[in-house]
């Protein structure tokens, strides 16, 4: 076991360094950082991680919330609180340069506003199916090159 | 701290989605084609989501002891307080996007609006909530022209649906003491106000479906003091059933 004494801004890279780790139970190549779950670390003599759902009623929620319990307490940080925050609403602006690529490589195309690219052929000639995937933050598309279906991160 | 108006008020907006979201996953695995059954599911889940978190703030402001599953799992139909338009059963698939297509709408400009509430807690969860209520909205206006403008069929279907969910629609816009009481305090959003954006709305699609709008008829109303109509029972019965033969148990 790894017993910290981080404290203030080394605190916060350890616990954000820590929880690059901890992978989204539904989508596994992206990390809770990477999505931008995790907000923020306050530090002091009851240090918390702050931490927002992405959809109100993502089922995964509650797993999130388990799996960074666990990783804390692996680190030695059993005082660490976890805090849930609703405000400001998470937004898919804040999933990581890094958390895009992951996902393109993964086979979801990440969201982008402007043109939804093929993840497998790179191709923009694509068009929806569906706008409800199979999780709530996908949608299904279709790539009209390569005629692969693909999941797309819906912008949010 | 007790609040009993505030208290009212987050069940009836938690109510809403709890209600809807159960008769929405009544159609999980019923639906026409897949697409449809992921919608719906998907639909659902955003508003039992919702509702976690409104009937969470109304545990905070009700009598001690309770939370969320407390309120969803052990309170009887004289309890609820949705509007009758969410509790109307699904009926065949018309009338399932009839019903989404009053809600929805009234939804998001209601959800719009409390972004603004002077209630930190309903204002974030408005401010979250307005995003996904956005896709519903879409989904059902969709699915309104599809239907309208599609088969004689597709369209009697959609048309008996509006006739049957339309009665339930000025309840939406209702204000009673209480809400009045919360309008007044910045808590509460006017439902007047949003009321013409509403009207709006609904003729653009029905419109675009080459429908016209079913003739005004004498409103129902009564959901929000928890006079409810029959189907509201037998919803419950279902949903609440395990903590109703297992009182108490725990996940």
């Amino acid at each position: 076991m790894v017993v910290t004494t981080a404290t203030g801004s080394d605190l916060k890279a350890l616990v954000f360094d820590l929880l690059s780790h901890v992978p989204d139970p539904e989508i596994p190549c992206v990390s809770v950082v990477d999505l931008g779950i995790v907000r923020d670390v306050k530090p002091g003599a009851k240090p918390s991680v702050i931490i927002t759902p992405t959809y109100t009623g993502c089922p995964a929620t509650m797993v999130i919330e388990q799996s960074i319990r666990a990783a804390l307490d692996r680190a030695g940080l059993q005082n660490m609180a976890v805090e849930t925050t609703l405000s400001p609403p998470w937004t898919t602006d804040w999933i990581s340069e890094e958390g895009r690529e992951k996902l393109r490589r993964y086979g979801i195309a990440p969201p982008q506003e402007q043109q939804t690219m093929c993840p497998q052929c790179g191709s923009s000639r694509t068009e929806e199916i569906s706008r409800f995937g199979s999780t709530p933050c996908k949608a299904l598309w279709r790539c009209l090159d390569c005629a692969e279906p693909f999941d797309r991160f819906k912008c949010h | 701290m007790r609040d009993p108006a505030l208290f009212e008020y987050a069940c009836r907006l938690g109510d809403d989605g709890l209600v809807l979201g159960q008769r929405l996953s009544e159609w999980c695995g019923h639906a026409p084609m897949l697409e449809i059954d992921l919608s719906l599911a998907n639909v659902a889940l955003d508003l039992v989501g919702q509702a976690t978190h409104f009937l969470g703030l109304a545990a905070g402001a009700g009598a001690e002891g309770r939370d969320a599953d407390s309120l969803a799992f052990h309170r009887d139909v004289l309890d609820f307080r949705n509007c009758l338009l969410v509790e109307q059963p699904n009926g065949d698939f018309g009338q399932t996007i009839a019903r989404q297509f009053l809600f929805s709408n009234w939804q998001e400009l209601l959800f719009a609006d409390l972004v603004a509430s002077k209630h930190e807690g309903i204002a974030a969860i408005a401010a979250k909530a307005v995003k996904e209520v956005a896709y519903h909205s879409r989904l059902a206006n969709e699915w309104v022209v599809r239907l309208g403008d599609g088969t004689a069929e597709s369209r009697g279907r959609l048309v008996d649906g509006l006739e049957w969910m339309w009665r339930f629609a000025d309840e939406l816009f209702d204000v009673d003491p209480v809400l009045q009481s919360l309008i007044d305090a910045g808590i509460g959003a006017d439902p007047r106000r949003f009321h013409p954006s509403w009207d709006a709305r609904i003729s653009r699609v029905l419109t675009d479906a080459m429908l016209d709008a079913p003739k005004p008829r004498r409103a129902v109303v009564g959901g929000r003091i928890g006079r409810h109509s029959e189907h509201l029972g037998h919803l419950l019965s279902e949903m609440q059933f395990l903590q109703r033969a297992y009182p108490g148990a725990q996940w």
